[in-house]
């Protein structure tokens, strides 16, 4: 993993500094854009493995240079974003960005989100196609429609499958509600928010051991939703 | 078809009338047909009987009159002290409203309903002061004697020979919620009479003899026992009505009674009054001004009197102006779909045999109208004999009038060699024409006079005697005679239908300019200015301004030359009615108080002093203060939205201001944080093992600390812009606690968390990450201030509407302060400890929580720490489809 290319998308010089010392620190290798127009060259002539895109960028925002990307590349993008901006960071994500940071953010959890982020492309083009799935003490047969806790059969309403189904695709992504509602329910129920909610307290119930303190299925209040563990 | 659907106006005013109901204080009536039955005694009892069960009641006025058993019930029940007022030397005791209104019992008792207060009161009637209890949602019980309503005090009256001033309008009486008629025997009565318990006022006592008769008594109690069971009937059928919509309901009658002017018309009113209560007609008091200008002031106050009386009574006025009364009434009768019409017949007066009544015109002209004829008795008199309108007479006209004739003489002189005398004649008839057209129907008729004289004198013979020789020159006279009365009759008509065209004319540009003034004013300022110059020009008055503040507080408007009394225009603006000299409320008062009540609510409150207040008493003077004041209330209530208008279209832009400088403050301030904690990360990894990580480590930290910080005061600045705005979605409390104890995984590391969270918990209304910060805050304050191992619980319930969530920890407790001033910013729990942070966090909890309809406080537990609970509404959530 170390050596992989990362582009750093920032338009602010100090930020992009100590993100570049930390980074390169870590054994990636860095390119730097401070524009949309530039990091679209770097993205295309540098072939990175990652990128990480800040949303105000002086020439465009990110979400824009994101969608771009998405129509050639499947690279993981991290984006970082102000706490004020729901909407946009939202709006990012629906555009194909996979996990956001809220400014301002401690460097190890972004290291420890790039390295995840990296993990699963990789995990991605090595492992598709294979219908078994497992994280934490969970086992779910995509292909057999069967959910296992600790080895038991764990009974999911047809929903709670699909919602299940669409996560583990979205395996450590941030999934937001838009993409959850439209892929389970369908383009006409994106905005209904309050089913996710319902059925994802279900699921919580069904499949976590504390489901105020989830260790799989964690909440991105006001943004969605996303699997994590192993 | 339409018949028997139900009157759809009459269930709305049925709907009104029982939410008016709701909120008003109920009125008890004693009511009995004659002094000395024990209305006072029945009150008393029944007020002792709630006072006893443990009723707020209080004893407003109580007339024992000196009886022992009536003072014994008074004994112990919480009493009004009475007002004293000094009246010509006197003090006199008076019942105190504004001390009744201000303790706000749940019942008071106020004896005799009929009283007049004493002049300087506010309100010239007790039944005004009681009304206003009930206003105020007070109950009130009272008494009242048959010969005090109102619509019955001319049949007492002619009953008992003695007729009392004192009176009560019917509707006080018939929507009184409770009557209890307080019954007595005729000769019970006369035996307590004859044992000296019925206390009489010495006025009366002298006409003890005729009032206490046993005929009378009888003939009261049965009056009485009638109208209490008219009105128990009324309620019968209103009960009816509203329980059986669907059975036929005739269309509501209409009554229309035409006044004269003349003496009796009271008894007509009265008497029409007493039909439309019996027929449950509405009713029309109807005055056509036939010779307004032939009446003197005292007659026009003497019609503005009936019409008072019948609007009293619960009759719509209306005044005409016309030249012939039966015309006008049947025009206005149709007008109002009215089926009868009320007219009043005096005996004509041998002397008018000529005159055609206006009940023959309408039954001879209109046959399709119900004319009901009154006898009321009385001869017709002439206006103009019971009061000469008060005109000086003008000398002048009289002497142009003389010296006309003089020319006509001198002229006339030489041509009565050439012409013949019937020529010459002619000659002085015009001289009588012109003078007549010129100055009036007097001055005409000297005219005539004057110029029989002269041609009598100078040219027919024989000459310079008054003697007449031939008796065809009598004829010639009378002749000359009837055409200047007939000239000067006819001139005298155009002139004042000239007159009045003009006074209309002045009026209708009055309203006009006022009209256009105001529809140019664009503040306040420059509408009242136009209002003081405007009104008292128009009305020859002095004028003064109040309006209302913010708080609806009345403040005289500078400028006014009227002295404004603020009580009463505050009196004024608060009910929405007139007061002041000429109304039956504060009439002491110098200058009449008028509401400018505008479409939403009343604006302001006008004072006015008239040079001649009998001007009030002018149907024409009156409409034009009506339309001046309502054009006045509308022009306040534009330039008053149009400020609203402008204050929000500045709140709007200062609040998109302070949004832009918030967004900018806190962009400037995160990103320098977001750098100096990336720096200090990178180095701190960089230099692993070195001296100088602990120091990078506190740059981070402290750093993080002035983060919190910042975030906490943007959060708080967002939330003090009046309105701010919460994204409120239906979002589950679990995951709302799951989100804040991710987001605090590192400083709560060495508590253990114990969470409880109901099964079944509902969603909720909330704006997640304002609920979250409010949780982040309460879980980083449990962590500040309690030593790290010891646990940390959040638990949640349901109640009936809202649900409750707890912090709770097991620190050392609750620093010593007042409630409610822990959540209070920038107040910390110990001065100078060593725990960062300022105090903000709870301040904010607060904010966010109250914003959302909740509520939060802090309490000791036991055995030791503390609990933080806030409060949520809970609603009604979406449906969730099952799959």
């Amino acid at each position: 993993m170390s050596g992989a290319r990362i582009l750093l998308v920032e338009d602010d010089a100090n930020i992009r500094r100590f993100l570049g010392v930390a980074l390169r620190d870590e054994g990636f290798e860095v390119f730097e854009a401070d524009t949309c127009k530039r990091a679209l060259i770097e993205a295309s002539t540098r072939q990175p493995d990652a990128a990480i895109v800040d949303l105000g960028l002086p020439d465009g925002d990110g979400k824009q240079f994101i969608a771009e990307l998405r129509s050639w590349s499947a690279m993981p993008v991290l984006v970082l974003s102000a706490r004020e901006r729901e909407e946009e960071k939202v709006a990012a994500l629906d555009a194909g960005a996979d996990d956001y940071l809220v400014k301002p953010f401690g460097v190890p959890e972004l290291l420890a989100r790039l390295r995840a982020l990296l993990r699963r492309s990789a995990q991605a083009d090595a492992a598709s196609g294979s219908s078994a799935v497992r994280f934490g003490d969970i086992d779910v047969d995509l292909a057999a429609h069967e959910v296992r806790r600790r080895g038991e059969v764990v009974r999911l309403t047809p929903i709670e499958f699909r919602l299940l189904a669409a996560l583990i695709r979205g395996h450590g992504r941030v999934l937001t509600h838009r993409q959850l509602l439209t892929e389970v329910w369908g383009p006409g129920h994106a905005e209904r928010t309050h089913y996710l909610r319902v059925h994802m307290a279900n699921l919580r119930h069904k499949l976590e051991d504390d489901p105020a303190q989830p260790k799989h299925l964690i909440t991105e209040l006001q943004v969605g939703y996303r699997l994590l563990g192993p | 078809m339409s018949a028997t659907r139900p009157d759809p106006d009459r269930l709305l005013a049925e709907v009104k009338a029982d939410q008016q109901r709701a909120a008003r204080g109920k009125l008890k009536i004693f009511f009995g047909a004659c002094p000395g039955v024990g209305k006072t005694y029945a009150m008393l009892l029944s007020l002792r009987r709630l006072h006893d069960e443990g009723g707020r009641v209080l004893v407003g006025v109580a007339e024992t009159h000196g009886r022992n058993d009536t003072a014994q019930l008074l004994e112990g029940l919480p009493r009004l002290a009475p007002r004293r007022i000094e009246y010509r030397g006197r003090t006199l005791e008076e019942f105190d409203l504004d001390a009744a209104l201000a303790a706000h019992p749940a019942l008071v008792a106020v004896d005799e309903l009929a009283h007049a207060n004493i002049e300087g009161s506010r309100h010239s009637k007790r039944w005004q002061d009681v009304d206003e209890l009930l206003e105020a949602g007070i109950d009130v019980c009272t008494t009242l004697n048959v010969q005090h309503l109102e619509s019955l005090n001319d049949v007492v009256g002619r009953i008992t020979g003695i007729r009392v001033h004192e009176t009560v309008p019917d509707p006080v009486f018939d929507n009184a919620d409770d009557v209890v008629v307080v019954d007595l025997p005729a000769d019970e009565l006369l035996k307590r009479l004859a044992e000296g318990k019925v206390y009489l006022p010495d006025a009366a006592a002298l006409a003890r003899e005729n009032f206490f008769r046993k005929g009378n008594l009888i003939a009261l109690r049965e009056l009485s026992l009638r109208r209490a069971a008219d009105r128990v009937d009324a309620q019968m059928r209103d009960y009816r009505r509203t329980r059986f919509i669907d059975t036929v309901w005739p269309a509501r009658e209409r009554l229309l009674v035409g006044l004269s002017g003349a003496p009796g018309d009271e008894r007509l009113v009265r008497h029409a009054a007493r039909l439309a209560q019996k027929l449950e007609a509405d009713w029309i008091a109807v005055h056509v001004d036939v010779a307004h200008w032939r009446r003197g002031k005292q007659a026009r106050r003497q019609v503005a009197k009936t019409l008072e009386l019948a609007a009293g009574l619960g009759a719509e006025t209306v005044t005409l102006p016309g030249e012939e009364a039966a015309e006008a009434l049947v025009g206005c009768a149709r007008e109002h779909n009215a089926n009868r019409l009320l007219l009043g017949h005096r005996p004509r007066p041998a002397w008018r045999f000529w005159h055609v009544s206006t009940i023959d015109r309408v039954s001879h002209q209109h046959p399709d109208i119900d004319l009901v004829v009154i006898a009321l008795g009385e001869p017709q008199v002439r206006p103009e004999q019971v009061e000469r309108p008060e005109r000086g007479i003008d000398w002048l006209a009289y002497l142009w009038a003389s010296v006309a004739c003089l020319a006509a003489t001198l002229v006339a002189t030489p041509l009565v060699r050439v012409f013949d005398l019937a020529n010459v004649v002619m000659l002085f008839l015009l001289t009588v024409v012109l003078v007549a057209l010129r100055f009036g129907r007097g001055a005409g008729a000297w005219a005539a006079l004057l110029a029989v004289g002269c041609f009598d004198f100078f040219f027919v013979p024989p000459r310079g005697t008054l003697s007449v020789g031939d008796t065809q020159y009598l004829f010639t006279f009378a002749l000359m005679l009837g055409v200047a009365l007939i000239i000067g009759q006819l001139t005298a008509r155009l002139r004042h239908e000239a007159r009045v065209a003009a006074a209309r004319e002045k009026r209708a540009t009055a309203l006009a300019r006022l009209a256009r003034e105001l529809s140019g004013a664009l503040t306040v300022e420059q509408i009242v200015e136009i209002a003081l110059r405007d009104f008292a020009g128009f009305f020859q008055s002095r004028v003064g301004l109040a309006l209302p503040d913010m708080a609806n507080r009345l403040g005289i408007v500078p400028g006014g030359d009227c002295a404004v009394d603020v009580s009463i225009a505050q009196w004024v603006f608060d009910h929405d009615q007139q007061a002041g000299i000429g109304t039956a409320t504060l009439a002491a008062a110098a200058a009449r108080y008028l509401p400018l009540k505008a479409p939403m609510r009343v604006r302001g409150v006008m004072a006015m002093e008239f040079a001649d207040p009998d001007l009030l008493h002018e149907p024409e003077a009156q409409r034009l203060l009506e339309a001046c004041c309502s054009q006045l209330a509308l022009a306040l209530e534009r330039v008053h939205f149009v400020e609203v208008a402008q204050s929000t279209l500045v709140q709007i832009e200062g609040e998109r201001m302070r949004n832009t400088l918030l967004a900018t403050v806190s962009h400037d301030l995160r990103t320098p944080l977001t750098t100096i904690m990336g720096a200090a990360d990178a180095a701190a990894s960089r230099l692993r093992g070195d001296a100088a990580e602990p120091l990078l480590q506190s740059i981070r930290q402290q750093a993080g600390s002035m983060l919190r910080l910042v975030e906490n005061l943007l959060d708080m600045a967002r939330l003090q812009t009046r309105g701010a705005r919460l994204d409120r979605q239906w979002q589950s409390l679990e995951e709302i606690v799951g989100s804040a104890l991710r987001e605090l995984r590192g400083p709560l590391g060495e508590h253990p968390v114990h969470i409880e969270l109901p099964p079944g918990l509902p969603l909720l209304e909330v704006d997640a990450l304002l609920i979250e910060r409010v949780l982040v805050n309460l879980l980083e304050n449990a962590v500040k201030h309690t030593p790290p191992g010891t646990a940390i619980g959040i638990s949640a319930h349901l109640h009936d509407d809202q649900v409750t969530v707890e912090v709770s920890d097991a620190g050392p407790g609750l620093p010593e302060l007042a409630p409610g001033k822990l959540f209070e910013p920038f107040e910390r729990g110990r001065k100078e400890s060593a725990v960062a942070g300022i105090g903000l966090g709870l301040a904010l909890a607060r904010r966010i929580v109250e914003a959302h309809g909740g509520h939060i406080e802090a309490r000791p537990r036991t055995p030791h720490g503390a609990v933080f609970s806030f409060t949520l509404p809970l609603g009604q959530p979406p449906e969730v489809e099952a799959a």
